[in-house]
């Protein structure tokens, strides 16, 4: 049972960082704009809100300041993509090489120590349950949040007229142009919002899922969180069970050991790799599929004809 | 005009690192000067700088093959780590240690498993419609836990204290320096080549020209009858050879051994040189010489100045947003429209 209740809860807690980024990254994408730098923004997200905690400042602050930096490093990329109309893939790719820069930069005098991890929330008689309560009630608040985000997100997409409209821009911006939308605020608006919940994703690792600073420390989840979206053919239900799936992998990895698998740590380590391919794959080969999900307009600067 | 981004981006980027170095509380010129001009005012600096810029430059080569057709190999660091692995395998297993055939099958073996990395992104890609960028990615991640599993387990040095490493290299597994004091090697001829052979393929073969259409116009390519699998093909497994090759070269040139950190992220800065330099061979070398600068100049104020090397991959990022911001202006003209609101008055004066 207690092994039941590990695996269930750190499956949940690993996955809400992709839960954040993808689920970013799908907003960016439904609004036709491919921000590869993901991987950046977290890194930078994860050393700010670092960085704000050994500065003493609350746990609150500290993981605004962390999706405040994601923020930043995604208006870098918006400039470029949105306004000085350049390869997108180009210049997620810089984002992602100066984000890790940046991030090493500003992690030079962290040094190695953990710092205190944010806490699980305590709701009275529900975290106490026997069973349910460790299983459901005892994360830490951003676990809540992130569903929080699933829901909301989920609603503004397809509920909301202004989802309606950032959709349209994803899959024509020429006439959501003529229409009279302003499609390039729209997408800066999209982007600044992916790089907000990137640089959160970066926080949450830094402050709680492993509270301590370490080079590069994202580790690929950045990558993954795009293949995500990709699996997820861009819908957000299927990135919350993507995310999941991902989770379960990487306590499977750490756990491994535990359940007495016979294989050496590093060659565990590939499996979300392993799986990342895997998953692609399996969703790629259905082209009529992707098509009818994949936003039109996906990574195709627009100049608005005058 | 296309060669000014590149050299606008390097002005700005410049400017950029002063004003940088001035918000760290370092005298700017000073600093500038260890960064970009001490390292190469010696003779063991001018040697590590060509050392450096070759894998850089010899890796933006394959690159730039598929960059040019729209075939995104950004997984190159995965491709050299695998072709160090192959390499050094040769040359630390190969029955007879002193044959002279042992540096030329160990290039095959580079070289091959490069390429054997890259193909299966290219097969997925060409085959199942799965996007290359995520895949190549993802296939570095491995092989570099791969090499980490090779060098902490099976093939560590058993005489090597217990530090994760494999042996040396036996002598004839190694490329000779010019001249004992300095570590520059013949393999910088195998970049020579590889730059010539680039050049040739882009610019004077019908099968290069048809990867370039592919690339600027993939509709006029499907028109005209080129096939998108082999321009994914041939894009993929260029820049997997010359990955391949450059982590032999490394292995059996300034490293020597394999470790769990054999390559200070030349894939990645490969991807940059190959955008600076225009996707052209020349253009390449130049950019090439200037990112082995970039990594040079880190190393040098990382000693002297006690600065992070971080800042490269700072100024990687930096060079690659001014090149890409510089672009703009280049290929597009800049017009004041005045706002909407004459065109409203248009309308109600009607």
């Amino acid at each position: 049972m207690d092994l039941f209740i590990a695996i269930f809860t750190g499956t949940i807690v690993a996955a809400t960082p992709l839960i954040f980024a993808a689920l970013g990254e799908l907003v960016v994408e439904k609004s036709g704009v491919l921000n590869l730098g993901i991987e950046g923004m977290m890194l930078m997200g994860a050393a700010l809100a670092f960085w704000a905690v050994t500065a003493g400042y609350s746990m609150p602050v500290a993981i605004l300041a962390g999706a405040l930096a994601g923020a930043a490093a995604s208006l870098l990329f918006g400039v470029l993509a949105l306004t000085f109309l350049t390869n997108q893939y180009a210049a997620g790719l810089a984002l992602a090489i100066f984000g890790s820069g940046v991030s090493a930069f500003i992690g030079r005098s962290f040094g190695s120590d953990p710092i205190e991890a944010l806490h699980g929330v305590n709701i009275p008689v529900l975290s106490d349950l026997p069973v349910l309560g460790p299983l459901l009630f005892r994360f830490d608040p951003l676990v809540y949040l992130a569903l929080l985000m699933f829901a909301a997100i989920s609603w503004f997409l397809y509920r909301t007229k202004a989802g309606l409209i950032l959709r349209t821009i994803g899959e024509s911006p020429q006439t959501s142009h003529a229409i009279g939308y302003p499609v390039i605020r729209i997408r800066y608006i999209a982007v600044l919002f992916g790089g907000l919940m990137a640089g959160l994703a970066g926080a949450y690792l830094s402050v709680a899922y492993t509270p301590l600073w370490v080079e590069n420390m994202t580790a690929g989840k950045g990558w993954i969180a795009l293949a995500l979206v990709v699996f997820a053919t861009w819908r957000p239900l299927r990135v919350l069970l993507g995310a999941w799936l991902f989770g379960g992998m990487t306590i499977l990895q750490l756990q491994g050991q535990a359940l007495g698998l016979q294989v050496p740590s590093e060659l565990l380590s590939t499996l979300p790799y392993l799986a990342t391919i895997v998953v692609l794959v399996l969703i790629s080969r259905d082209r009529q599929m992707l098509a009818l999900h994949f936003p039109a307009s996906l990574a195709k600067p627009f100049r608005p004809a005058t | 005009m296309r060669i000014a981004a590149p050299v606008v981006a390097c002005v700005l980027t410049l400017i950029f690192g002063s004003l940088f170095f001035a918000s760290l509380g370092h005298d700017p010129l000073p600093t500038l000067y260890a960064f970009f001009v001490e390292p190469l005012s010696s003779l063991n600096g001018l040697s590590e700088w060509l050392l450096k810029a070759s894998p850089l430059i010899l890796i933006a080569c394959g690159l730039a093959v598929g960059f040019r057709a729209n075939v995104w190999n950004i997984g190159a660091e995965g491709q050299f780590t695998m072709g160090a692995i192959a390499a050094s395998g040769v040359g630390l297993f190969w029955p007879n240690p002193e044959s002279a055939l042992l540096l030329p099958l160990m290039l095959l073996a580079g070289m091959a498993a490069g390429m054997a990395w890259a193909a299966i992104p290219a097969f997925l890609r060409s085959r199942m419609n799965t996007n290359e960028i995520l895949v190549t990615l993802m296939m570095t991640y491995i092989a570099t836990l791969f090499l980490s599993y090779l060098v902490h387990g099976p093939w560590r040095d058993p005489a090597g204290f217990n530090y994760p490493q494999t042996a040396l290299l036996p002598a004839a597994a190694m490329f000779q320096s010019f001249d004992p004091a300095y570590r520059l090697n013949p393999s910088i001829f195998i970049t020579a080549v590889a730059v010539l052979l680039m050049w040739l393929f882009t610019d004077r073969s019908f099968l290069g020209y048809k990867m370039s259409v592919s690339g600027a116009a993939p509709l006029a390519a499907r028109y005209a009858g080129f096939r998108e699998s082999a321009a994914v093909w041939i894009g993929l497994l260029a820049g997997g050879a010359a990955a391949g090759i450059a982590g032999m070269a490394e292995a059996a040139g300034p490293l020597g051994q394999l470790s769990p950190q054999i390559s200070p992220g030349y894939g990645f800065a490969a991807i940059i040189v190959a955008f600076i330099g225009r996707l052209n061979a020349f253009g390449i070398v130049l950019s090439g010489l200037l990112m082995s600068l970039l990594f040079l100049g880190g190393e040098g104020v990382q000693m002297t100045l006690a600065l992070p090397s971080a800042l490269t991959r700072i100024f990687q990022g930096i060079l690659l947003f001014f090149l890409l911001a510089a672009d703009f202006f280049i290929f597009y003209r800049i017009r004041l429209v005045r706002p909407a609101k004459d065109a409203h008055a248009l309308e109600t004066a009607r």
